[in-house]
């Protein structure tokens, strides 16, 4: 046994996991118990997540240490790997997860269909999945914790597995899952370029073909894709999101997706020797028009957790365009670019880590004040749960990329990487690029849209139903976890600079090359070129805003006066209001479907003037679903009745088949 | 922070603050010229403000402190802009605190606030006007990126000082780009800071109004602070305009003394600028709300159309 001052960083990470592993299991006898499990378990997840967000702060900068574990199948051991990416990302993983955990800790009251004991265990068990998965380091192990996150999510996601739709929802999620399984497990296999040796350190060794590193990043696009929800693999989740437990959703969204984008950061940057251009070009597109697919229908959503789910897309094509301009800088050899544009892509991985896990901890504890998920039924609740709503307001604020939170930074820094693009030396992509910032000009401003209908709709103005007047706030521990959440989006806004820090030892290893030293010469200014160049000082930013604020008001008061009566609204002199005659949500989502009417399926039912009992209905619906996989569950179950026919449920006809395949073996075996 | 661009700094803040009102007063009195009608005193916004602070405001019974803090969040906003953008200098200690982009996310951020104030009410009115407002927001804030894109492109800098000094040292001449690139700003500016042809200024008819719609829960002090506000925005756009395709006469670091000049300059094109305002809004008619997004996205088009212009030829 290694004393306890000798442990590397990795053993106090395998520590962490251990204890995550065992709190999932005291879970277990404690399984209706939920005082226990919520006051005494859920905590104690939370503090080893801190723990742990602690010990990948420090080990971003240090060496690569890799372990050995015993265990997986006999001369097939676990190897273990922690370097700077996966030390960024189990980061993010811990810091994201400390604040839901404290959340989810208020969170489980009720009964939600699975016993709180084996919640317990599934979630913990997603978390250690979630954070073995960035530390693996060879394809077994990799594909081992994989499935596993997948499953324990799956059942996280039909935890109220007595509503018909959470089931189909977990169905569809998990079959997602395992298609895009399917493709990085194939992804390995070209990888390791017939050497039979699976581990990770084996395949960085092979110098692959052009075609079969093509292949194999292709298939990790796809495979990674089907779980980072990029279009058009992304169906599973606008359903599974809004059927999971909201701190569930909260972490699948925030963290799960993460792991996605680490998988293609780590096969397209490290696994891969050398990056091809065309890469980078097939990676913008995708993501730029998952990014904006994303945010359309976002903008057209009643469900408050649709709504978030598709964001989440959005905000995922804007990750996937960021690393797809660092590959094709990366190919070009500019390797300062490259740098400049994957720090852009990991401060959104991020800052969205903490304001979209914020975001849906938020409507988690919506949905438990008023049992509502829609959009309609909903609003004026600033007033009754203050907490929520305030700290919610920071991570929509944050959401819609606005100065000076987190998201800003790194839209920020992505339409700087694009800006200093002039200079490719195709001049094909020289006069794509611009398009390309164009495109995300529009969809950061459209997701402003988004929120404001989100939070406008929730918490403000009338309540629309009266019973929303009972809603109570959030208690204690539901207030921690959000404030953990806010305090992270807050800072990752504020502190570029010294977050950048964090990110420098990542993009060293990935592109060779890192902001690091020209951020740190900036002092409080972001400065990622030069301060002629660019520069943004969120601090200053914020002192100047806050100044004018203050200011104003004393002066205000100081030069007149502070009266203040409170009055009826006004609505120009209208006198019958009702919380009916505000914006309902498919309102706010009109101006949308109206501009971007071919993005979607629409459905509309029109009464006629002279109807007695009007109803107007419209659906919006995906092209995607009827488009792409509806004729494939067609073609599926055509083919599943072909091979049907073999099955004819008579036991002599079975034995038939089996005398037949034995003879058939034999031949085989014979020559 | 050197003593001069202090003091830069500080007039700078102190004239946005100053002839921000004047300007809206000049361009209703040029357009009640143009129209016909005894023009009210140049000083009107002035008194209109004076009148508002004396009042006491009125709040709705059930508004919650975000819609009583949105004026000051708004009102700040307005002033940082129009601290960062280069008027009289390009010597500000402010400036560096936020960019080109950071410009257009303060812009957002005020845009946010109002819109969301506005629905704390809870009227039909406030949500159509917050609804409204984001949309003609989404559309015209890829535009105006676009614009500044271009003029950053040309100068390589996304900070606006640096644009405005390379660009005043250019050659007078037309440049196709920034021509491009200048009519998509005119389109912008006029949408963003709520003039015909996007929205009236001067109705409270209630089904074209956008930023009345937002602001009419609003009264006393804080419907003073909004109104300063969106004279402060227009002061900046109008800023803005001149900087990137009118930078001549700004004063620089190493020659303090022109800030002497700069401020005759400023008012010389800034009543320019107002009177064409006034003469364009006489000359067109409001559009329905629908026909915005092509009128804006003709401004995104021929921004982008400036940007490759700028990238593929080089001038």
């Amino acid at each position: 046994m290694i004393p306890i001052t000798e442990w590397i960083h990795l053993d106090w990470a395998l520590v962490a996991i251990a204890a995550w592993l065992l709190i999932g299991v005291a879970g277990v006898f404690a399984l209706h118990s939920f005082d226990w499990v919520a006051l005494r378990l859920f905590p104690a997840g939370a503090f080893v997540a801190l723990v742990l967000f602690g010990v990948a702060l420090r080990s971003v900068f240090d060496t690569p240490e890799v372990a050995v574990l015993p265990l997986g199948l006999p001369g097939l051991p676990f190897h273990l790997r922690l370097d700077s990416l996966s030390a960024f990302f189990l980061m993010v993983i811990a810091g994201a997860a400390a604040g839901v955990s404290a959340f989810a800790a208020g969170y489980f009251r009720k009964g939600q269909g699975t016993p709180p004991g084996l919640l317990c265990l599934q979630y913990h068990v997603f978390l250690a999945s979630m954070a073995l998965v960035v530390l693996a380091d060879d394809a077994y192990a990799f594909m081992v914790m994989w499935e596993t996150m997948a499953l324990s999510s799956f059942f996280l996601v039909i935890a109220a597995h007595r509503i018909a739709d959470n089931r189909r929802a977990g169905y569809l999620y998990l079959l997602i899952a395992h298609i895009g399984a399917l493709g990085i497990l194939l992804c390995f296999g070209v990888l390791q370029a017939n050497t039979g040796d699976y581990t990770f350190a084996n395949m960085r060794a092979q110098q692959l073909t052009p075609f079969w590193g093509s292949a194999a990043f292709l298939l990790a696009l796809f495979g990674f894709g089907a779980k980072a929800g990029i279009w058009p693999l992304h169906i599973w989740l606008p359903e599974a999101h809004p059927a999971a437990p909201s701190p569930v959703s909260a972490l699948m969204s925030g963290v799960m997706l993460k792991t996605a984008l680490y998988g293609v950061l780590r096969v397209a940057f490290d696994l891969l020797q050398t990056q091809f251009t065309w890469w980078g070009v097939v990676m913008l597109a995708i993501g730029l028009g998952t990014a904006l697919f994303g945010v359309v229908f976002s903008a057209v959503q009643v469900d408050m957790k649709r709504l978030l789910a598709y964001s989440s897309i959005e905000n995922i094509g804007l990750v996937f365009a960021a690393i797809g301009l660092a590959l094709l800088f990366s190919g070009y050899a500019m390797k300062p670019m490259a740098a400049l544009a994957l720090t852009a892509a990991l401060y959104h991985v991020a800052s969205h880590a903490f304001f979209k896990s914020l975001l849906f901890v938020g409507t988690g504890a919506v949905l438990h004040a008023t049992g509502e998920r829609s959009l309609g039924k909903l609003g004026g609740l600033i007033r009754y749960m203050p907490w929520v709503a305030w700290l919610t307001l920071i991570a929509v604020l944050a959401s819609a990329g606005l100065p000076p939170l987190g998201g800003f930074v790194s839209e920020w820094l992505l339409l700087q990487s694009f800006l200093f693009t002039p200079g490719l030396p195709s001049s094909f992509l020289n006069m794509l690029i611009p398009l390309v910032a164009a495109v995300i000009a529009l969809v950061a401003a459209l997701s402003g849209y988004t929120m404001v209908k989100f939070y406008g709709v929730i918490f403000l103005g009338q309540p629309r139903e009266e019973k929303l007047a009972q809603a109570r706030d959030a208690a204690t521990w539901e207030r921690v976890g959000m404030l953990w959440l806010v305090i992270g989006c807050v800072l990752l806004g504020l502190l570029p600079v010294q977050f950048i820090a964090l990110i420098d030892p990542v993009t060293r290893q990935l592109v060779s090359a890192g902001l690091g030293e020209t951020v740190a010469a900036g002092g409080w200014l972001l400065v990622p070129v030069a301060v002629e160049r660019a520069s943004y000082g969120p601090v200053i930013f914020l002192i100047g805003v806050g100044a004018s604020f203050v200011v104003a008001f004393l002066l205000v008061r100081k030069l007149y006066h502070g009266r203040t009566r409170r009055a009826p609204p006004w609505d120009c002199g209208f006198p019958w209001q009702t919380a009916r005659m505000q914006d309902t949500a498919e309102g706010f989502g009109q101006p949308i479907r109206q501009i971007f009417e071919p993005l979607f399926r629409m459905e509309r039912e029109l009464p006629s003037p002279f109807d007695e009992a009007p109803r107007y209905r419209v659906s919006v619906e995906d092209h995607a679903w009827r488009w792409l996989y509806l004729p494939v569950a067609a073609a599926v179950e055509r083919l599943s009745r072909l091979i049907g026919l073999l099955q004819r449920g008579r036991i002599a006809l079975y034995l038939l088949y089996s005398f037949v395949t034995l003879i058939a073996v034999l031949m085989v075996v014979q020559r | 922070m050197s003593p001069l661009g202090f003091v830069s700094q500080l007039l700078e803040i102190i004239v946005a603050l100053t002839l921000a009102p004047l300007l809206s007063g000049w361009v209703n009195q040029c357009r009640a010229w143009l129209q016909n009608k005894s023009a009210p005193s140049l000083l009107q916004p002035y008194w209109v403000l004076h009148k508002l602070f004396n009042k006491e405001s009125v709040v709705a019974e059930h508004a919650s402190p975000l819609f009583r803090a949105a004026p000051y969040i708004v009102f700040g906003c307005m002033l940082l802009a129009s601290a960062i953008v280069p008027t009289l200098s390009t010597d500000l200690p402010l400036s560096p605190a936020a960019d080109a982009i950071a410009l257009v996310g303060l812009f957002a951020l005020a845009r946010v606030f109002i819109s969301l104030a506005a629905m704390d009410v809870g009227t039909s009115f406030g949500t159509l006007g917050a609804r409204r407002e984001m949309l003609i927001g989404f559309l015209a804030e890829p535009a105006l990126l676009m614009v500044l894109f271009t003029a950053s492109l040309i100068s390589q800098s996304t900070s606006l000082t640096t644009i405005v000094e390379t660009l005043a040292h250019r050659d007078l001449a037309i440049y196709p780009s920034l021509a491009f690139a200048g009519v998509a700003f005119a389109i912008v500016s006029l949408a963003e800071n709520a003039r015909i042809p996007v929205d009236n200024p001067a109705t409270h008819l209630e089904l074209t109004m956008i930023h009345e719609a937002l602001i009419l829960e609003y009264s006393g002090r804080h419907l003073a602070l909004l109104e300063w506000a969106a004279s402060l925005k227009m002061f900046a756009y109008s800023c803005i305009g001149l900087a990137l395709f009118f930078p001549w006469g700004v004063a620089e670091a190493h020659a303090p003394l022109l800030l002497v000049l700069a401020l005759p300059t400023l008012l010389f094109k800034l009543a320019v600028g107002g009177a064409l305002l006034a003469v364009f809004e006489t000359v067109s008619a409001k559009m329905r709300i629908f026909r915005v997004p092509e009128f804006l996205a003709t401004a995104f088009l021929l921004a982008v159309i400036g940007m490759l212009v700028r990238i593929l030829l080089g001038v």
